[in-house]
């Protein structure tokens, strides 16, 4: 978690008890009126992702992880995104966030190749994997 | 390892800009 964070972001904190001016300053700003919320912000500050609410560790990387991957897809990263999505299946499988990173993996490849098949294997993808998942449902579409 | 957290967000995000890196932003209620 901790390399993670360090290695993609420049983390800061508002807290709202510590520093109330600053949490209505920001919160105004983010609309962010709940904690915990943590938002990812471009490097011109625009914000790409939020995750609002407790999440167990594992869960909260995953979140972390899947709006950094979205950073890379709102980009035109593909190739990036793709990666970035995929290693969440890959390192953190039982997380929240899987079935979406899949999802969005499977999207991200046919950005770059402009190949429905990545579709359609991602749709099949999900016959044995997070089945029951909203992911999944959308995917179904692809098969 | 703890998370290294800054405060003061208009300089992190002067910085963000100058080094071209995302800002994780934290809005918290955690005891310190």
């Amino acid at each position: 978690m901790v390399r993670f964070v360090n290695e993609n972001f420049i983390p800061a904190r508002v807290h709202v008890k510590q520093d109330p001016e600053a949490f209505k300053k920001y919160g105004e700003k983010y609309n962010a009126h709940w904690t915990p919320t943590v938002l990812e912000l471009d490097p011109n500050g625009e914000e790409f992702y939020r995750a609002e609410g407790f999440l167990p560790v594992e869960d909260f990387l995953a979140q972390l992880m899947l709006g950094r991957a979205h950073m890379d897809f709102k980009k035109g990263k593909w190739d990036e995104a793709e990666k970035r999505f995929r290693e969440i299946n890959e390192k953190l499988p039982n997380a929240d966030a899987a079935p979406e990173a899949l999802y969005w993996a499977g999207v991200s490849r046919y950005k770059a190749k402009n190949d429905s098949s990545a579709l359609k294997e991602t749709a099949r993808a999900f016959k044995t994997r997070y089945a029951d998942s909203s992911w999944a449902k959308k995917a179904s579409i692809w098969s | 390892m703890p998370i290294n957290f800054r405060h003061d967000v208009d300089s992190v995000l002067e910085e963000a800009k100058k080094r071209n890196k995302p800002v994780l932003l934290d809005f918290s209620a955690a005891p310190m």
